[in-house]
């Protein structure tokens, strides 16, 4: 079977978030970046499994700058085939994907994975779009996945619950968290990914259709008020008439 | 120029978010001066209620029919009834099967897209939505400078109100185009709000020591009317069903009101929390990293605090 895994670069979970004084952009100093974790832990770890018992490849697709390279190496270290990289600085969710089905298009993937969303822009917009502009069927927050030859039964998770679907042929699928277990990479598979091909391409472009106005931190909350732990009655009287919730 | 707004139908009734993005569209194009048309699409129960939001159109597609939800046939469906009607402005639910539909609409309308935007447009010069990103950490206005937009709208959002009257929907048939998804089973906790939805959320952590001790949590909560939650050790336990894992892995909710017992508060479970409206703590460690994203807090044994909280909600309510 031939994989793509859709990879992206994002902030650490635990990163400070600030912006530059444009409010515009992300402020990157002393950030230390990470591939998104549920494109890592779920998304690419599936797609290993799939090939470790039904034989093929798994590449994986990122578009962005060279300073992305870190992440992809990591992706061939845990154990991807190849990779291919689109050469674009900061792209939108619609220019990402726009770029990942034009590479996608004549290459018959079984398979295109991504995670259930980027953990910076929570979008959960590039796998759909991918989906729509190759005219595939779109499962999204899969966490159980069997693949039969060509047909696949989905587990995707719902409001309260989960639904299990069955496609037949090739599809985009987001990942969300049970679909695999993560993966560290050996020093092994550290050394091989030096060597796995790494091809650059040059971007499409599109029309910027959405703008970004400015970045807002949210307002912190105003400091805990603390209630007498034998006084519930007070924090119910809170919650009613100051916090107006019940 | 027309907003479409459409409304999900799950098990054909509509849901609170239904109503809540019929209301929203309803106040979109009253700002653009524009009318709003509500799309449903299968078997749905009192269908016109939709107007009374707002709606002054609905269109109620194979109404005769149930229809499974699959994200390719249906943007073909909402994509042609858009264009039949002008509509530049699809909104609808960041919902599980709105979020697997709004990427695709944007493709299929070439629009200019926010998915999970928490406010109104400010078309005050041009047409910008807020949406939280960085996992709550921090606020975008997007201005949407495409022609053609489509937003998908966070639960509680706005709260939906009845303001104009039933419509009577105009109900016609369209062939689903066939694809190659089926959906073979759904396993649903019957007769509960799900999260997203929930206005009051009540959750749980490693604090409770074990399943067997889940009982107050649901005395809690039924006593508000609230949802039960949970934090991701307990449900990567077991403890709790993986539906009820709120936080970075599970799901990300804005009720109005969050309780949170024996939860310590980790980055990767505010993530999913912190754009609640008011958040209570109860922990027996007043060194807990929850307290400061706290607006009010208990430092007390959960065990006896959060019975006793029960006892106060349910003389506050009787």
């Amino acid at each position: 079977m031939n994989l793509l895994v859709c990879i992206s670069k994002t902030p650490d979970t635990t990163s400070r978030i600030s912006f530059r004084p444009n409010e515009k952009e992300y402020n990157t100093d002393g950030v230390s970046f990470i591939m998104n974790p549920y494109d890592e832990w779920y998304a690419l770890v599936k797609a290993l499994e799939i090939t470790e018992k039904n034989g093929g490849n798994v590449t994986v697709i990122n578009v962005g700058p060279a300073s992305n390279d870190i992440i992809i190496r990591k992706a061939l270290a845990i154990g991807a085939t190849d990779a291919v990289r689109v050469n674009l600085e900061n792209p939108d969710a619609y220019t990402t994907s726009a770029n990942i089905a034009a590479h996608a298009k004549n290459k018959s993937y079984d398979i295109i994975f991504t995670g259930k969303e980027t953990i910076d822009f929570n979008g959960s917009e590039v796998g759909a779009m991918v989906a729509e502009m190759l005219d595939l069927p779109f499962i999204s927050y899969a966490s159980a996945l069997e693949v039969n030859g060509n047909t696949s039964k989905i587990t995707r998770d719902i409001e309260g619950g989960v639904e299990v679907c069955q496609v037949e042929g090739p599809y985009v699928l987001s990942a969300s968290k049970g679909l695999a277990e993560q993966r560290i990479p050996n020093m092994k598979g550290i050394m091989m990914a030096k060597t796995k091909p790494l091809t650059v391409l040059d971007p499409i472009s599109e029309n910027a259709r959405v703008t970004i106005e400015k970045f807002i931190l949210p307002p912190g909350k105003s400091g805990v008020k603390l209630i007498n732990p034998d006084d519930m009655d007070e924090l119910v009287r809170l919650l009613h008439e100051e916090a107006k919730v019940i | 120029m027309a907003v479409l707004v459409y409304i999900e139908n799950p098990k054909g009734k509509i849901k609170k978010t239904g109503y809540e993005v019929a209301c929203y569209g309803a106040q979109v194009a009253k700002s653009l001066g524009t009318d709003c048309i509500g799309l449903l699409i299968g078997k749905t129960e009192n269908a016109g209620a939709v107007g009374e939001y707002g709606p002054s159109k609905v269109i109620h597609i194979n109404a005769d029919q149930e229809v499974e939800f699959d994200s390719q046939s249906f943007t073909k469906v909402i994509t042609d009834v858009a264009n039949e009607h002008k509509a530049n402005i699809i909104i609808l639910a960041h919902s599980a099967n709105g979020k697997a539909l709004t990427g695709r609409l944007a493709v299929r309308m070439n629009a200019g897209n926010v998915s999970g935007a928490n406010s109104l447009p400010d078309t005050s010069g041009g047409f910008v939505v807020n949406k939280s990103v960085y996992s709550g950490k921090a606020i975008v206005r997007y201005n949407i400078t495409a022609e053609n937009k489509v937003i998908s709208v966070m639960g509680n959002t706005l709260k939906p109100q009845a303001i104009s009257t039933a419509v009577s929907p105009e109900t016609r048939t369209a062939p689903l185009a066939a694809t190659n998804t089926k959906v073979i089973e759904r396993k649903i906790s019957e007769g509960v709000v799900p999260l997203p939805e929930a206005e009051i959320v009540v959750s749980a952590g490693r604090g409770m020591k074990g399943p067997e001790n889940w009982g107050i949590i649901e005395d809690l909560a039924a006593a508000l009317g609230a949802t039960t939650a949970c934090s991701r050790p307990v449900a990567d336990s077991d403890w709790r069903p993986h539906h009820e894992h709120v936080g970075q892995t599970g799901i990300a909710i804005r009720p109005n009101l969050y309780i949170a017992a024996g939860i310590s508060g980790a980055i990767q479970h505010l993530a999913g929390v912190n754009n609640s409206k008011v958040i209570v703590v109860i922990n027996k460690d007043p060194e807990a990293p929850f307290f400061k994203a706290a607006d009010y807090g208990v430092v007390g044994d959960l065990f006896e605090v959060v019975p006793k909280l029960t006892a106060a909600i349910k003389k506050f309510k009787h």
